[in-house]
């Protein structure tokens, strides 16, 4: 007897489905429980674990087609079934028998609804945590507390503050191209809360982009000159990215107007310089805050960003040590870029880019061409809080303390 | 500081507030000569004499009323129950008089008597020198009730009970008496009535608990331990008037709770902590409160296999712990 498997329900307020993948074809033999298909939803990604043991019949629904919770995905020819299928065949099975069915899957079973305690549900909303995304360590896989508080301590993406203004979803028309091939690629919880954080980002403040260029070959000789001695006496490595810091810092203090962020009816200018490092990983971008720079020498600012990039890379961030940045300094360099327009990271009223620094003719004072390192910088600006005036002279002020004579400006004590 | 038993430790007690306050004295049945049917009162008749080491008949109406005649006269009497069980003739002069006279009086008189009983099973007594009597008492405002679960407490709250301007009872598990040892500090050591303490700090679930049950919850947690689940456990010292913060607070504290009790489950005094766990910590908990308690039958039987099935014992504590750990 041909029996049908449907879409299983694969979560509380979940109503359909995507066959992502079938891992099965039409006269494969299957056991129950067996995964027969990969389904991704807008809450989870899951296998679809056959109901029954027999050999597939037919796949009723293409890949890549959503289908309704309890459509039916594919038939199956029960083993139990063959003997007695001539007598049954007459009449397709009641609609009791089908509920029936339905019923004694074993996804069915798994799927109770979702029942989480106050304190649950309370810690869920109290550190933003997506309880689709949890798998409990309960009895029944029920999420407790402990499992909340264990994932409101694993380092989050960057997420807005304002979340409740978050910009309106606009559906995307999927338009596969008629040959079918492409490939669609869940977003994680990670990636969508990128997304949205940069949508709403670009979609709510009005960025202007300023870039200057800025001769940093005094700067690269001295580094290049100490950096050894400063492995040696700090044991950790002297990057760029210090200099960068400090330079910045300087100029946020001298233009503290840069240093703020759009509050609706206000500006709120910061006291205090905590610099978001954007740092990226394979999947996801992280942008840790270091807190304070404007207490840290080069020395302290190597060592804070050491740590705050082992942290990275360890995964060990906390959600704490990405909060409460007042503006973002990003290495896009790194990736080789010479240029970028970066998306503010909100609310925040300014990001820079440092790019990569390249050997280039330039003309210099005298006329004369030499090859100097270079760097642009690059920076986003919020408009409703910036001006291109403070801006410029915020640029120039980091220009002038990066090109100044490094052996009077940077210290390795 | 000595290692001493709980029974030492009561004793103690009273000879030392016996000897620092003219006003204190002991009456009940066989508390003299005799030194009590526990040895409680041993030694006090030596050396204070038949004016304040009293023996009763055996009428523990009259004890109780005597004594709360004294106190309101100005005298610190200890009276003695020798069972907790026997303490029902006493129940009109205990609630209607001792707890009430200084309302009553607006403050005119008042009543510091304390009475001590011993209670609890688990000693094949049976009916009548097994009960747990606690909850006849709680809820009677003007009373406070005291149950120490170890030596030390048991001495520090019985000289704070003493002293206290108002009645106490103040109630010692007689399996306690010779089971727990350990060491009392000396001389002034006073233990607050009314609050709660936190014997042991755990972060999975939480143990809210009285008395002897202190002592089995503390060997359930310590097997809980080794499968890496760890415990919280409150004692709560004083059952009536409850140390309401320090419940919320270790009940908050792991979002899973355990309410023993050795006293028949309905009614039982854990009965009214569960209470104010739900009215304050609804969006702490990740469980639902759950209470392990005697059956509600009348009495502890006689019987010893039937006894040990209606005392709550260490496996069921641990028994309990793992549900809600798992849960």
């Amino acid at each position: 007897m041909a029996e049908s498997i449907t879409m299983p329900k694969l979560g509380e307020s979940v109503t359909e489905g995507t066959i992502t993948k079938w891992l099965v074809s039409p006269g494969d033999t299957v056991k129950k429980y067996d995964p027969i298909a990969e389904v991704m939803t807008d809450k989870v990604n899951a296998e679809v674990p056959s109901s029954f043991s027999g050999t597939i019949k037919e796949l009723v629904v293409n890949e890549d087609t959503t289908v309704e919770v309890g459509e039916v995905i594919c038939l199956i020819e029960t083993e139990e079934s063959s003997d007695s299928s001539k007598e049954v065949k007459e009449d397709p099975p009641a609609e009791e028998e089908e509920k029936v069915k339905q019923a004694s899957s074993p996804e069915e079973k798994q799927e109770q609804p979702a029942r989480f305690s106050p304190a649950v549900l309370n810690l869920s909303q109290k550190y933003g945590v997506d309880l689709s995304q949890l798998k409990g360590s309960g009895r029944g896989g029920r999420i407790t507390r402990k499992d909340v508080e264990a994932a409101a301590e694993k380092p989050a993406p960057s997420v807005p503050d304002q979340k409740e203004s978050a910009p309106a979803e606009r559906t995307v028309e999927k338009q596969a191209p008629a040959d079918g091939r492409v490939k669609d690629i869940p977003v994680s919880g990670v990636r969508k809360a990128i997304a949205d954080n940069m949508a709403f980002s670009k979609q709510n403040a009005p960025h202007a982009w300023m870039m200057i260029e800025v001769d940093v070959t005094d700067l690269v000789r001295w580094r290049e000159k100490n950096k050894e001695r400063f492995y040696e006496q700090e044991g950790v490595k002297l990057t760029y990215m210090p200099f960068f810091m400090q330079a910045v810092t300087e100029a946020l203090r001298r233009y503290p107007q840069v240093n703020s962020s759009w509050q609706n009816d206000t500006i709120r200018q910061y006291q205090s310089v905590h610099l978001s490092i954007a740092a990226a990983s394979e999947d996801a971008l992280y942008v840790p805050v270091i807190k304070d720079t404007d207490q840290k020498n080069l020395r302290g600012l190597a060592r804070s960003l050491d740590e705050t990039v082992n942290k990275v890379k360890k995964g060990t961030l906390d959600a704490e040590s990405m909060r409460g940045g007042t503006f973002t300094l990003n290495n896009t360099g790194a990736f080789g870029s010479i240029q970028s327009q970066p998306i503010l990271n909100p609310p925040q009223a300014a990001i820079l880019s440092v790019e990569a620094i390249v050997k280039r003719p330039v003309v210099l004072d005298n006329d004369a061409i030499a090859v100097r390192h270079m760097v642009n910088l690059c920076m986003s600006l919020d408009h409703r809080v910036l001006d291109g005036l403070i801006c410029g002279r915020f640029l120039q002020d980091i220009k002038e303390t990066l090109e100044s004579d490094p052996e009077t400006k940077w210290s390795l004590t | 500081m000595t290692v001493m038993t709980y029974i030492e430790a009561v004793t103690l007690a009273m000879k030392e507030e016996m000897e620092r306050d003219e006003s204190v004295f002991v009456l009940g049945e066989d508390v003299g000569k005799r030194g009590g049917v526990f040895r409680a009162t041993q030694g006090l008749y030596d050396q204070f004499g038949e004016g304040r080491v009293i023996d009763t008949p055996l009428a523990e109406s009259a004890i109780a009323g005597v004594g709360i005649g004294a106190a309101m006269g100005g005298m610190r009497p200890v009276a003695e129950m020798q069972f907790a069980d026997f303490i029902m003739p006493a129940v009109n002069q205990i609630i209607s008089e001792a707890a009430k006279i200084r309302y009553r009086s607006n403050n005119d008189w008042h009543c510091p008597i304390t009475i001590r009983a011993p209670y609890g099973g688990g000693v094949h007594g049976a009916l009548y020198h097994s009960q747990s009597v606690e909850a006849v008492f709680a809820g009677t405002p003007g009373l406070k009730i005291v149950m120490p679960s170890s030596p030390a407490d048991a001495k520090g709250l019985l000289k704070s009970a003493i002293r206290s301007n108002d009645p106490v009872l103040f109630f010692e598990h007689k399996r306690a008496y010779r089971l727990l040892k350990e060491e009392v500090p000396e001389g002034e050591h006073l233990v607050p009535i009314g609050e709660a303490a936190v014997v042991r700090e755990g972060a999975d679930v939480t143990i809210i608990t009285y008395g002897l049950c202190v002592h089995q919850s503390k060997q359930a947690a310590d097997e809980l331990e080794k499968e890496g689940v760890s415990t919280e456990i409150l004692d709560l010292r004083t059952v009536y008037p409850m140390d309401k913060e320090a419940i919320i607070r270790a009940a908050s504290k792991t979002g899973k709770v355990l309410l023993v009790t050795e006293d028949n489950k309905e009614g039982s005094v854990i009965g009214e902590a569960a209470a104010i766990i739900a009215e304050n910590c609804l969006f702490d908990l990740d469980a639902p409160i759950q209470r392990l308690a005697g059956p509600d039958c009348p009495s502890m039987p006689y019987s010893p296999p039937l006894e040990k099935a209606f005392m709550v014992t260490a496996e069921d504590i641990e028994a309990a712990l793992r549900e809600l750990a798992q849960f």
